[in-house]
C-alpha cells in the first residue's frame, strides 16, 4: 500500500473539540468482506477529515467517536457499503464556535 | 410526544429559524426539531451572513443583539501558487457606513442560537437533542409529520418543512430529495483560530469590529477543483479549505494535509502566525448549482437552503439563500393555511416564491460555473504556476531587458498549455459567468 507519511497528526486537531460519545456506533461497514476483496481504492481512508477509517490486518476499523459528520464516507464509498445515521440526538460533535 | 402542530420543521439552522420566524408571527403552530445539544451546534460555515436577508425576518435584528463578528469592510480574491500569487482586493468606506452589515462574520453555534431563540421568543417550540429519523406518510404518500429518536416520538403536522442542512441521512431514508454523488458536492474542513483582537485590525488594517473577507483560488487545492477561505471574527480566523468529494477520492488527499499545507503557503502564514487552533470541523458545500436542485415541494412537505442545494458556489452565499427560501416557505404555507390545501399543487407557491426572487435567478446565471471549474482543471494547476512565474520574472530586475522576458514568458505559457486552450478557457469562463 503507497501510504504518504503524514505531517500533522489528525488527533490533534480532533483534541480541540468538544464530543459528548454515543456508546452505540452511528457509523457501520455493512460487509467487510467488500472492503477488503472487492474495493481496490479504499477512498474511506484517505477522504474522511476524521481519520475515522483504519486499515486493520483483516478488516477495516471504524473509530466513529472522532466522527465530524460531515457524511462524505456515506457517498464516496464506491460500493456504498457504509451504513451512516445521525448519532443520537444531542450526541456526537458540538461546535464551540462552528 | 403524540402531540399535532400545524408545521414541524427539521432542523433549527438559518432556514429552519427562519421559516419559524415567519410562521409565528401569523400565529401557525410550530414546532422545530434540532439533532444537537443547542442550535447550531451541528452546524458549519465560511462564516459570513447577510444583513439584507436577515433584515427581512428580523427588521430590528441589531437591537435584538444579533451575536456579529465583524462588519466586511473588504473583499479580496487571491490566484495562489505554491509560491506566492496574485491579490485582488475592494474596500469601500459605505460598507462601514450606509451599508455597513451588508456582509458579516458569525460562529454559527452562538448566531444559530440566538436565531432559534427569537423563534422561541414568538412561542415557537424548540426541541434540541433529538434526530428526526423518518417522516410520517399517509395511504396517498403525502407527508404528514416526522419520527423522532425519543421514546414516543411521532409529531404530525400538517405541513413538513425540511432544513435539515445538506447531509441528510433523511433524505437517503425516504428519498424526498436524491442522495448526492462525489462529484456534487466539496468536502471542506474549518480552522478556527485564535488572535488578540488589536493583532487582527493590524494585520488586516481594518477599524476594530471592522472585518475582511479572502477568498482563494489555485494550487492550494493541490490541483483539485476547490477553494479556501480566510473570515477575520472578533478574536479569531476562520481558514476553511476543501475540495470536489470526487476529486478528493481520486487524488487520496487528505483533507486535515491539504489544510496545514495551507496554513504554510507565504501568504497565509504570517497572517495567522502565533495564533491557536481553536477548533477543528468538517462540511459539504452544493457544489450542483441549478442543475442538481431537486423538486423543493411535495404533499405535505417542503425543502429549504442547504437540504435543496441552494448555493451560490461563486459568490459564497449560501446563508443568505437559506433564510429566504425559509421566509417563502412560511409565506406559501400561511397561504395554503388560509386554503387549507396542503397538496403538492399549493405548496407549489413556493417554488414560484423563489423563481421569483434572486434565488433561481442566480443560481441560473452561474450554472455553468461549476461545469466550468471541473472542466478545467489547469485553473489549479499550470495555470496558477504560469501566472506566477510570469509575474515573478517581470518583477525581478537583472538586467534583462522587458521585451526578452516577455518572449520567454510567452515561450514557456505556450508551452504548457496550447493556445486554442486557453482562448478555451477564457471564453468558457467568461460564458460561466456573464
Amino acid at each position: 500500500m503507497e501510504e504518504r507519511p503524514m505531517s500533522v497528526k489528525v488527533e490533534d486537531k480532533l483534541f480541540l473539540d468538544r464530543f459528548r460519545i454515543d456508546e452505540e456506533p452511528h457509523i457501520r461497514i455493512i460487509d467487510n468482506a467488500i472492503c477488503l476483496e472487492e474495493c481496490e481504492e479504499q477512498p474511506c481512508l484517505y477522504l474522511c477529515p476524521a481519520n475515522v477509517y483504519r486499515l486493520e490486518k483483516d478488516r477495516i476499523s471504524v473509530a466513529y467517536e472522532g466522527c465530524l459528520e460531515c457524511g462524505s464516507c456515506r457517498i464516496g464509498c464506491p460500493h456504498l457499503n457504509i451504513e451512516w445515521r445521525f448519532p443520537t440526538g444531542g450526541y456526537g460533535i458540538s461546535h464551540k464556535f462552528g | 410526544m403524540d402531540e399535532s402542530f400545524d408545521v414541524a420543521i427539521v432542523g433549527a439552522g438559518p432556514a429552519g429559524a427562519s421559516a419559524a420566524c415567519g410562521l409565528a408571527e401569523h400565529g401557525v403552530k410550530t414546532i422545530v426539531f434540532e439533532r444537537g445539544e443547542y442550535p447550531g451546534s451541528k452546524n458549519v460555515s465560511g462564516g459570513v451572513l447577510y444583513g439584507h436577508d436577515l433584515a427581512q425576518i428580523l427588521p430590528d435584528y441589531h437591537e435584538r443583539n444579533c451575536p456579529i463578528e465583524r462588519n466586511i469592510v473588504e473583499s479580496r480574491i487571491w490566484y495562489l501558487s505554491k509560491e506566492g500569487g496574485y491579490s485582488l482586493s475592494y474596500r469601500d468606506r459605505s460598507f462601514s457606513e450606509e451599508r455597513k452589515f451588508n456582509v458579516f462574520t458569525v460562529g454559527r453555534a452562538r448566531f444559530d442560537r440566538w436565531f432559534a431563540e427569537q423563534a422561541r421568543r414568538r412561542n415557537v417550540l424548540v426541541v434540541c437533542g433529538t434526530v428526526v429519523t423518518d417522516l410520517l406518510q399517509d395511504h396517498r404518500n403525502t407527508v404528514v409529520g416526522v419520527s423522532t429518536d425519543r421514546p414516543d416520538g411521532d409529531v404530525y403536522a400538517k405541513v413538513v418543512v425540511l432544513a435539515d442542512g445538506i447531509n441528510s441521512p433523511l433524505a437517503q431514508k425516504t428519498g424526498f430529495r436524491p442522495e448526492p454523488k462525489p462529484h456534487d458536492v466539496a468536502l471542506a474542513v474549518k480552522e478556527v483560530i485564535e488572535l488578540s483582537e488589536d493583532l487582527i485590525n493590524e494585520r488586516f488594517n481594518v477599524a476594530p469590529g471592522d472585518g475582511v473577507t479572502i477568498e482563494i483560488l489555485g494550487e492550494v487545492t493541490q490541483g483539485m477543483d476547490g477553494v479556501a477561505v480566510i473570515y477575520t471574527n472578533k478574536t479569531s480566523l476562520s481558514l476553511c479549505i476543501g475540495a470536489n468529494l470526487a476529486d478528493l477520492a481520486q487524488r487520496k488527499i487528505r483533507p486535515y494535509e491539504m489544510l496545514e499545507e495551507f496554513k504554510g503557503h507565504p501568504m497565509v502564514a504570517p497572517l495567522i502566525k502565533g495564533g491557536k487552533p481553536t477548533e477543528y470541523l468538517a462540511h459539504w458545500l452544493a457544489e450542483g448549482g441549478y442543475d442538481a436542485l431537486p423538486e423543493l415541494s411535495g404533499d405535505g412537505f417542503l425543502i429549504t437552503g442547504d437540504s435543496g442545494m441552494l448555493f451560490n458556489a461563486l459568490h459564497r452565499e449560501g446563508s443568505n439563500m437559506a433564510m429566504t427560501s425559509g421566509r417563502m416557505a412560511a409565506e406559501t404555507i400561511v397561504e395554503a393555511f388560509k386554503k387549507g390545501d396542503f397538496s403538492r399543487k399549493s405548496l407549489h407557491g413556493y417554488v414560484s416564491r423563489l423563481q421569483d426572487s434572486y434565488v433561481i435567478e442566480d443560481l441560473k446565471k452561474y450554472r455553468r460555473f461549476g461545469p466550468f471549474l471541473l472542466g478545467h482543471h489547469e485553473l489549479f494547476t499550470t495555470l496558477p504556476k504560469l501566472t506566477s512565474y510570469a509575474a515573478r520574472e517581470m518583477l525581478t530586475v537583472d538586467g534583462v531587458p522587458k521585451k526578452r522576458k516577455q518572449q520567454t514568458i510567452w515561450r514557456e505559457i505556450r508551452k504548457h498549455i496550447s493556445r486554442f486552450r486557453l482562448l478555451k478557457l477564457l471564453w468558457d469562463g467568461w460564458r460561466s459567468v456573464r
